[in-house]
């Protein structure tokens, strides 16, 4: 399954060095940090990277003539050519979002933006209406649902999702069925943030370009996780989060490929995007640009680039070999305690270092609630993800998700505190 | 006792479970219109997916106007489930205006962040839930059922003869 070698334990416990929270104990215990899959900790030179920007180079971005502006644009064109390497994309082709809920809204208005009024020739390709379809899946987070919901609201077109299967992958059949020649848009997650299912990008990809349809890729749990290759998938548009990828909140990447951005209309307007302006009409400068207007999160952006050569310097085949083992250790360990229903693949099946799981009796906020009493963090809750729940009949669930300062001893921790859930709530 | 067990009091894992004034039916929590002097309030954490709906009647007897029944149908943690069974406990005995009161006193002791301690004398066993108020995140699973009968109450209020 894995080519690669999997980060060793001793090699883990290096990493976890790096991570100063890690250290510091919650509730009285040390704490076990199993909600990556939500936010991830950062390293020091994470850290580091934004004091040093706030230190040494602060100052505006593509404006000014002076040293210190100068020095601050080369980090944070330096920090995008990082980012675009880390996910395999050229520096042109990505843009500064401030997470991945921004990125796929930009897409969605960009293309809304195609669909009503004026519109140039080269973005005429992007317009939706009555009888164009937009699909999604049934395992979407909400940020990957609820924006196409209102591109179609807004222009007319039908919105479809290829369903899921009882084993939690999507259904290819299905999927196959659902894509036609009035597909325009196909945006899916690589990763599912609740079942772990890594999805067949290649073959959706294939099934959309068949029908020439656009092909926009949630890589919020693929990105930090394994080693991620734009072009290689064959993908138009991907978005991903730094804050999941050991970098701060409030910055995020959309990559596209470089002659569709450049048609793309443009939706935040303003300064710094623009090439003429006058009283009557506004020219546009092409993308990256073309999407950043007004001050963008330049220490951010340069943390994520440390993130991202963090991550490549441990190594991404390194770190999903490493989570491939997390994974069937949680799984595994969880079949074998009573009452616990889990989601996504079997075991043996290749999946994400997460796992949602149902308690028989208890509900999801009691189990994370009885968790966190003893230092372990994970999430609880719908996990942004309704029609999934619903799927399976449930409203909630519990969700461990690691990552690559993950021990073995935390896992089992975990599990040890799961089989205590019970046994505490009085459910036999 | 621990930080956990101060939370999960033995009181409220038992009304967790015997939900009592549980009773409202499916068909009921459906219905759009209800009799004068009845409100019905429908309630939804949607972070962790908390549910109730909750129906109050209100009646004039001698002692004035007092809660003639509470019911509710939810689905959640246990601490919103046992908060609604306490409230319903509450509620049979209680004038308008006294459980208008009762609310208010609730929301004081769970907002308090645990400087301010439930009275049993008044709340009954919903003073168990005094402990939440230390879980920032758990207030609103609490304070559920109560709203709910608030926007109920209000309701019922507003519209008996």
């Amino acid at each position: 399954m894995h080519t690669s070698v999997p980060l060793t334990d001793v090699e883990v416990l290096r990493i976890r060095n790096d991570f100063p929270l890690l250290a510091h104990p919650v509730n009285g215990r040390p704490l076990v940090y199993l909600d990556s899959g939500a936010t991830s900790q950062n390293p020091l030179s994470v850290l580091e990277a934004e004091q040093e920007f706030y230190e040494q180079r602060n100052s505006a971005v593509h404006r000014g003539a002076h040293t210190l502006a100068a020095h601050a644009t080369l980090a944070f064109e330096d920090a995008r050519a990082t980012v675009a390497a880390f996910v395999g994309a050229r520096e042109e082709e990505i843009v500064w979002t401030s997470n991945a809920t921004a990125g796929l809204n930009l897409l969605a208005y960009a293309f809304s933006n195609a669909s009503v009024g004026e519109v140039a020739p080269e973005a005429r390709r992007f317009a939706l209406g009555p009888g164009d379809e937009v699909v999604v899946t049934e395992m979407e987070h909400h940020a990957n649902l609820v924006p196409w919901q209102e591109l179609c609201r807004r222009t007319g077109a039908t919105l479809r999702y290829i369903p899921l299967t009882d084993e939690g992958t999507l259904d290819l059949d299905e999927a196959a069925r659902v894509i036609s020649p009035r597909t325009k848009v196909l945006a899916f997650t690589h990763v599912s943030n609740v079942l772990g299912t890594i999805n067949p990008v290649r073959d959706l990809v294939a099934l959309a370009h068949a029908v020439d349809a656009l092909v926009v890729v949630d890589a919020c749990q693929s990105a930090p996780h394994l080693p991620l290759d734009v072009k290689a998938l064959d993908v138009d548009f991907a978005v991903f989060s730094g804050h999941k990828m050991l970098g701060p909140t409030g910055i995020g990447g959309l990559y596209g490929r470089q002659e569709l951005l450049d048609a793309l209309p443009p939706v935040t307007t303003g300064g710094s995007m623009i090439t003429t302006v006058t009283m009557e009409h506004s020219g546009y400068l092409p993308a990256p640009q073309r999407f950043e207007a007004g001050t963008q999160p330049v220490s951010q952006a340069i943390a994520m680039a440390a993130a991202a050569r963090y991550l490549m310097e441990t190594g991404m085949d390194r770190i999903h070999a490493r989570e491939g083992v997390l994974a069937q250790r949680m799984l595994e360990g969880l079949a074998g305690l009573p009452g616990i229903r889990t989601l996504g693949p079997a075991a043996g099946v290749e999946r994400a270092a997460l796992v949602s799981f149902d308690v028989e009796g208890v509900h999801a906020h009691d189990v994370g609630q009885y968790l966190d009493a003893q230092g372990i963090a994970v999430r609880v809750g719908h996990h942004c993800a309704q029609p999934l729940h619903r799927r399976y009949g449930l409203s909630a669930t519990t969700r461990a998700s690691a990552y690559l300062y993950t021990t073995e001893d935390e896992v089992d921790a975990f599990l040890e505190g799961v089989s205590g859930v019970r046994g505490f709530f009085g459910v036999k | 006792m621990s930080s956990l067990e101060s939370l999960y009091q033995q009181t409220i894992l038992e009304h967790a479970k015997a939900r009592h004034g549980g009773s409202l039916s499916e068909v009921a929590a459906c219905e759009t219109s209800w009799p004068a002097g009845t409100g019905q309030c429908h309630q939804l954490n949607p972070v962790c997916g908390d549910e109730i709906t909750l129906r109050l009647a209100v009646t004039d007897g001698e002692g004035g106007r007092r809660i003639e029944s509470l019911e509710w149908l939810g689905n959640g943690c246990s601490i919103s489930m046992a908060s609604a069974s306490m409230l319903s406990d509450l509620a049979g005995e209680v004038s308008v205006d006294e459980l208008a009161t009762l609310i208010e006193e609730f929301r004081t002791v769970l907002r308090s962040r645990g400087t301010v301690e439930g009275d049993p004398e008044e709340l009954g066993d919903a003073a168990a839930l005094s402990g939440v108020s230390k879980f920032p995140a758990r207030v609103k699973c609490a304070m559920l059922a109560w709203v709910a009968a608030e926007d109920a109450l209000r309701q019922a209020v507003a519209t008996a003869a």
